[in-house]
Parts: C-alpha cells; structure tokens; sequence
C-alpha cells in the first residue's frame, strides 16, 4: 500500500484479450476484497473475475491464503464488506447452486455413502422422488455405485474424495471449488481424482483449485494466480505463467524454489 | 469390620429375594432420576445447541457461567427449590414441596447445565469437523446443529447417561424437596443416609449395592457406546 497500483488490479484486466474468445461470462467476482480472521488479516485488497468455463488455479506457500479465497469466493466467508463480492448469474443457467465445494478433508455424516448424497440433495431442495436416481446418478459418475451402502467415512482417502466430488457435483454448480484435492492421496487415486475433475471441466462447470502441485497446476489450469501473504501477486493464463510473461519478483522466486519437487 | 460381616450377607440377601420396601425405593428412584433426565435433555440439548451455533452479546458470559454450573452443589439446588415450593414461596399454592414431583423439578434443574454444557462442547468438536462442510450445502445454523447431533448421536447418549448417573447418585436435593417420606418420596440415597444414621445397616448396605450395580451398569454402557463409536448406527439415523 505505497501508492502504486495494487499488483491485483492489471493482471485481470488483461486477462480478456489474453483469453480471447475462449473467455466465458462472468460467473463470480471479487472487487478490491478483504477477510479479517479474527485480530489477523488472511486477505487483502484482492479483485478477480470468474468467467464461465475458465479453470483457475490458485498456488503459494502454505498460509498464502489459498484456503480463504476459496471460501471467500464460494461464501461460506464473508467479506469485509458485502460489496466487494459479488454473483452474477449467466444465461443460460445450469440449473443447480453458484458453488458447491470440496474441502481439504471431506467431511460426511455417519450414514452411508449413498445417504450422504441424498442429504446433500436434500439440502439443496431437491423433491424427494429425484434424491435416489440423482444420487445414484453422482456415484455413477465417479465409480462409487458399488460402495452405496458403506458408511461414507468407512471408504479409503482415495474414495471418500471421489465421494466428496460426487456430491458436489450433484448439485450440478456453476463453480466447483476444490481445496488441494489430491494432496493426501497415492498416485493411482490422484491420476483418478485429476481425470474426474478434468471430465467435470469439460462439462462447462467453472474451476476453481489450490495445489502445491505445480505440474498439476500446468495439467488443469486455464489460468493460474500466485497468492503470497493473503495478496493476488499475479494471475495469469497458464501458458504464460508458465512461460513469458513477465512476474513479479516473489512469484519467480516462487516457481524457482517450488520447480524441483514438482518436476 | 465386624459389622460389615454381620450386615452384607443380609444385604445381599434382600437383594435377591427383591424385598417390596427395597424394589420400591429403588423404582422411585430410577423414576424421579428419568424423568428428570428427560426435562433436562428437553432444555439443555436445545440450550447447549443454541449456544455452540448462535453468536449473541453476552455469550460468552452465559458459556462461562453453564461451565461453573457443571460443577453445581446438589444441596443448592435443592435450597433453591425448596425456597421456591414452600408455602411461602412464589409456588407455594401448588402445594408440590415433599412430593416426587418437587424431586423431578430439583433434578431436572440439577442436570439441565450439565447436558447443556456437555451438549455445547460436543457440538463445538464437531462443528470444527462439518461445521463448514454442511454450510457449504446450504444448512443454516440450526440445521447444521441438528444434523451434527444425529452425526455425534452416540456422543449425545453418552452425555444424557452421565446427567441420569449424576442424578440418581444426589443425595442433597432430593432429600431437602423430598423430605425422605417413607413410600412417598423416599429414594436410594437418602434411604441410606437415613438407614445408616438409624444404624440399620443391612437395608443401607443393600441399597448401596443396587445404586452401586445401577451406576455400574451406567458405565458399562458407556464404555461399550464409546468403544463402538467409530462405528454406524444406521438403525438410528
């Protein structure tokens, strides 16, 4: 706060003709916002705009703040204002919720897997007679549908993140906000983990993802931020985050330091 | 020593050939100790959920003051009562002071803070799980709150057993609203501190025997709860 133009500001705004016609309407967006967790501040000044479509994935340091923008853009964290986020609502809509989440650690009812969807289901209003085929629907979609009837916290790492993708996407999001999704799992699950969520993509469901992976990051992304002490440092399009684009200085510092354990 | 040896065997004695006085003393008690563990439940499930979930000025006073009562004397609450049910006090005209009736209102009180403490902290614990989780779908608070009390279900029960131990092991509050009327209001504890002042210690030794199996079994209960907790209960769901 020097005077100078925040770093959060230009990025995005170039990100439209970077983009070009690839570019979707706008779903979600952040104006100059801010989070106060309790006396620490998690977030400051950060302005972003989703578009539909787009796959944004958000890398930094643990602590960067990652997390609460995550939450910060699906809601479950308020704002320092109301103002400073705000739902658009496209047309044509895709007829579920804005956003529906998968967090670092999924967390399920002591009910069974299928149970556990249909609760969701509930939740989000759907009438009783769709909640059995949609659920069974979901659990289709990520090879579940065999485990219905297991206690959902019975199931492996692995599975109970596929679960946790099921249910989100049951209620057919406009973003899908997902939390290192594949942080704890062994590298069959994570190939699994990272195909659904590419399949999720293709469906014209928007993206928003944190890892530590960066070759993941490379993979899945559209567009890639840089977050470092609760700042939007830079925010880019993949390829030239990845490539030309001239970074700030911690953010190249950042993809030197972290490039050896992803390579 | 001596008179252990002469009264256990008569004790024990009582206990099997379910002697009326006995069997009727000990119902009386597990009655008034229930239903008290139900009013409670009624009162302070709800209280404890309120306050885990909602945020209100002066909360953190009414979380610190629910924790002291945790550690609240019987024998005050049954002053308490008893002040509040004599013929001259405020409730007086409805005649209920002696009566089982004034033991359920005293131990309802008694256990009231307790399951709404222990209630509030279970909740805490797993508002910190799935708290975010189920607002993310779309629960509200209270909502959330009701679902992680079917989600923490045998937590719950674990805590509405240790209010009905704590309540049929008092012995203050029920003696002081009761009165220790024989056949009316006369339970398991005040019984035995009767008995033993009188030093008719066989009927003492043998109601300390039954509360002591009742309690015991209390624990049992727990402790298979507790070992079956990171299992399902689909039955209850």
């Amino acid at each position: 706060m020097n005077g100078a133009s925040p770093p959060t500001a230009a990025p995005d705004r170039m990100a439209p003709e970077t983009l070009g016609a690839a570019l979707g309407p706008p779903v979600l967006s952040l104006h100059a916002a801010g989070v106060s967790l309790g006396a620490t501040t998690a977030l400051t000044e950060v302005t972003l705009t989703l578009h539909r479509g787009e796959r944004l994935v958000l890398v930094g340091s643990n602590g960067a703040g990652k997390t609460t923008l995550l939450r910060l853009l699906h809601g479950v964290l308020r704002p320092r204002a109301a103002a400073q986020r705000q739902v658009h609502r496209p047309q044509p809509a895709r007829g579920g919720v804005v956003g529906a989440m998968v967090f670092q650690r999924p967390f399920f009812l002591r009910l069974s897997v299928r149970r556990n969807l249909r609760l969701a289901l509930w939740l989000h209003g759907v009438p009783r007679a769709g909640r059995e085929a949609q659920a069974r629907l979901a659990l289709q979609r990520v090879g579940l549908e065999a485990l219905a009837e297991r206690p959902a916290h019975t199931l492996s790492a692995g599975q109970q993140q596929r679960l946790a993708l099921a249910r989100a996407w049951a209620l057919r999001p406009e973003v899908l906000f997902l939390d290192e999704p594949t942080a704890s799992l062994d590298p069959a699950a994570k190939r699994e983990v990272e195909a659904l969520i590419d399949g999720i993509a293709r469906e014209g469901v928007t993206l928003v993802m944190s890892t530590h992976n960066l070759g993941q990051a490379k993979r899945l992304a559209s567009r890639v931020a840089h977050l470092e002490g609760g700042r939007l440092l830079a925010l880019e399009p993949v390829d030239r985050f990845f490539g030309a684009a001239p970074l700030p200085a911690p953010t190249r510092l950042f993809l030197k330091g972290e490039l050896p354990w992803t390579a | 020593m001596n008179s252990i040896a002469q009264s256990l065997p008569i004790a024990w004695s009582l206990v099997t050939a379910g002697d009326p006085q006995l069997v009727a003393v000990v119902l009386l008690s597990l009655r008034v100790s229930a239903l008290a563990c139900v009013f409670g439940a009624l009162l302070g499930v709800a209280a404890g959920a309120a306050l885990a979930v909602l945020r209100f000025p002066g909360q953190r006073g009414v979380v610190a003051l629910l924790n002291t009562l945790l550690a609240l004397p019987s024998v005050v609450v049954g002053l308490t009562v008893y002040l509040l049910l004599s013929r001259s006090g405020p409730l007086g005209e409805f005649g209920l002071l002696f009566t089982p009736t004034a033991m359920v209102v005293a131990q309802s009180l008694l256990v009231m803070p307790l399951i709404a403490a222990l209630t509030r902290r279970l909740l805490v614990s797993a508002l910190e799980q799935g708290g975010e989780q189920l607002h993310s779908l779309g629960a509200g608070p209270l909502l959330r709150a009701g679902l992680l009390l079917a989600h923490e279900r045998l937590g719950l029960v674990t805590v509405l057993l240790t209010a009905f131990g704590r309540a049929v092991s008092e012995v203050g509050a029920v003696m002081i609203v009761g009165g220790n009327i024989e056949g009316v209001t006369r339970v398991m504890t005040t019984t035995i501190a009767l008995e033993t002042s009188k030093g008719d210690l066989p009927l003492a030794l043998a109601l300390g025997l039954v509360l002591l199996g009742v309690v015991g079994a209390l624990h049992a209960l727990l402790a298979l709860l507790q070992a079956r907790r990171g299992q399902p209960v689909e039955a209850l769901a």
